[in-house]
């Protein structure tokens, strides 16, 4: 019998071995993969980083000169979306997860956000160019193009806001509502306080994902090209996404500007990257003050 | 001194959906009392004590017949107003659950959101309710810490002290000792014995020496059912009903 214990407790540390060592190998994919991406952008694009590139808008057809328009667009509209959408995510995941009856008509709305967040994003496009740009006139214009980005980026920031305010334990609330507190002072007080740090890696996520979109701006804000930067929010605007893609099959000479392309997305990454890091490091300090 | 009567509950039912969770329960609570509630697991004590701030309002699917009078007023009646009821009625909670605020903040919260301004008050009130809480010497240097640092003991008396704050009439205290070690549970126990010149108390315990310790009165709640309450001392020597005595013994079930 003892020996019989023996062996399937090596069967059990064996069948442990090989699951974890399919875990560890799944989470290394992730970071390769990414390493991988990297890699490729900075050996193919860093010649093209130069101070010209960063601080100059694009010349002779976009084959020399740089890509200022196009960061300070991209900036401006994902910015943009954000300040639209994040105040907006936030209070209808307030309202749905501390106020609304949890019921029916509540599973419905969640399923319709769900799905939002499938839509493929050539449809937020159509659709900024329907209701934005042509039903409320505003014009293809850098808010038309961050109000489309921040309807994309709407079920994003709900999902991450709700569940941060799900993480927040009910013991919180018990304890706020038992001391004589009202819903609105233990939400404002305590649960938005303490999801703060989750609500906002919903906001860097929306971020990320809007200053990366390239269908749902074409048709709503940027252009092929403009040498001036924006003057104000009804402008169209040059935007990074969108210029690779044009750089990339339908420029004049899409091979010798290969890597002004690499050059542009590395600069996209990194911006993607800087915003998150900002993000973060902020996040960190609100969470240590907790 | 003349007893006078603080909490009267009135034949009242609870139930969770189509589950009875309390039967006709009637029981007297007298001003400064400790009234201790007893049972084994599962019987309705945490919920007869959340019956008498409303906490069970945020169950949505709750419901509750008969009458609690709190200095005669009825707090069943859905229109009395639950916010003021609860800074009257203070309570702590089985787990220790202090905001991830300062020390200073989670004390002071119950009069912020209370609406009180004066700073100087604030501060006044809350290192007198830490002092209550006998816990000022072991945090006066860090009161603007975080009060999560703090050890599980430590908590339970700091979340004494925010419920003592905005001065109750009744402190509720749901097995506020359960997490605590023996000398965390002595020194809420001696609490306990001075808080009750100001307030009146009840409080669930699992703990048959900490009932006979620190309440007057004990009450014996089996099945959703109150079995017997009686003087403490009486209910601990001898208790009328077979059953009381076959818990208190530990001869159960
Ligand atoms: N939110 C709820 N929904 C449905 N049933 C509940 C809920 N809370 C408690 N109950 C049920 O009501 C009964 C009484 O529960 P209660 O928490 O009051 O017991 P208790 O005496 O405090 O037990 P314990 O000593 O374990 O804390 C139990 O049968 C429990 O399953
Ligand atoms: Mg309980």
């Amino acid at each position: 019998m003892y020996k019989n214990l023996n062996r399937t407790q090596k069967r059990r540390k064996l069948s442990q071995f090989i699951m974890f060592g399919f875990f560890r190998v799944s989470a290394a994919i992730n970071g390769i993969a990414l390493l991988i991406i990297f890699y490729f952008l900075v050996a193919r694009g860093w010649r093209a980083i130069t101070w010209t590139f960063l601080t100059q808008p694009p010349m002779d057809s976009m084959t020399r000169g740089g890509i200022l328009p196009c960061i300070i667009g991209t900036v401006c509209l994902s910015l943009g979306a954000i300040i639209a959408a994040l105040p907006i995510g936030v209070a209808s995941a307030i309202y749905l997860n501390e106020y609304a009856f949890q019921g029916r008509a509540l599973r419905i709305i969640r399923l319709g956000i769900n799905n939002l967040a499938g839509v493929p994003s050539v449809v937020f496009g159509l659709f900024g160019l329907a209701f934005f740009v042509v039903y409320l006139k505003m014009g293809v214009s850098i808010l038309a193009g961050a109000l489309t980005l921040g309807v994309l980026t709407l079920p994003v920031i709900i999902g991450a806001t709700e569940e941060a305010l799900r993480a927040v334990p009910e013991t919180y609330r018990e304890a706020s509502l038992g001391l004589g507190a009202t819903k609105w002072q233990t939400i404002y007080r305590v649960v938005l306080p303490t999801a703060l740090p989750g609500i906002l890696t919903g906001g860097i996520l929306g971020l990320s994902r809007a200053a990366g979109e390239t269908a749902p701006i074409m048709f709503t804000a940027a252009v092929f090209f403009t040498p001036s930067l924006p003057s104000s929010i009804f402008d169209e605007i040059m935007a990074l996404p969108y210029h690779i893609y044009v750089l990339a099959t339908a420029g004049t000479e899409i091979e010798a500007t290969r890597h002004l392309q690499y050059g542009t997305a590395l600069v996209l990454i990194v911006l993607v990257l800087g915003l998150n890091l900002m993000a973060i490091i902020y996040r960190a300090r609100l969470q240590k003050r907790q | 001194m003349e007893k006078s009567l603080k909490i009267a509950i009135k034949e009242l039912n609870f139930f969770y959906r189509d589950f009875k969770a309390l039967t006709d329960i009637s029981l007297d609570v007298y001003a400064h009392e400790v009234t201790a509630l007893i049972g084994p697991s599962g019987c309705g004590k945490s919920t007869m004590l959340r019956c008498l701030n409303r906490m069970n309002d945020l169950i949505p699917y709750s419901r509750v017949e008969g009458r609690i009078l709190l200095n005669e007023q009825n707090i069943c009646d859905p229109d009395v107003d639950v916010v003021s009821l609860r800074r009257r009625i203070g309570m702590v909670f089985q787990k220790p659950n202090p905001f991830p605020k300062s020390i200073f903040e989670n004390v002071a919260y119950g009069m912020r959101v209370n609406g009180i301004k004066d700073k100087a008050y604030i501060a006044q009130q809350v290192e007198t309710s830490i002092k209550a809480a006998a816990l000022w010497d072991e945090v006066k240097d860090r009161i603007h810490e975080s009060a999560l640092g703090l050890s599980g003991g430590q908590q339970q008396r700091l979340c004494i002290a925010r419920a003592m704050a905005v001065k109750p009439d009744v402190l509720l205290m749901d097995e506020p000792c359960s997490a605590l070690d023996p000398i965390a549970t002595q020194k809420i126990e001696e609490l306990i014995h001075q808080l009750k010149k100001t307030y009146t108390i009840i409080i669930v315990t699992h703990n048959m020496q900490q009932a006979a310790r620190v309440s007057d009165i004990t009450a014996f709640f089996y099945l959703g059912k109150l079995i017997e309450t009686d003087v403490t001392d009486t209910i601990f020597t001898r208790p009328k009903l077979k059953q009381t005595e076959d818990y208190i013994t530990g001869r159960f079930g």
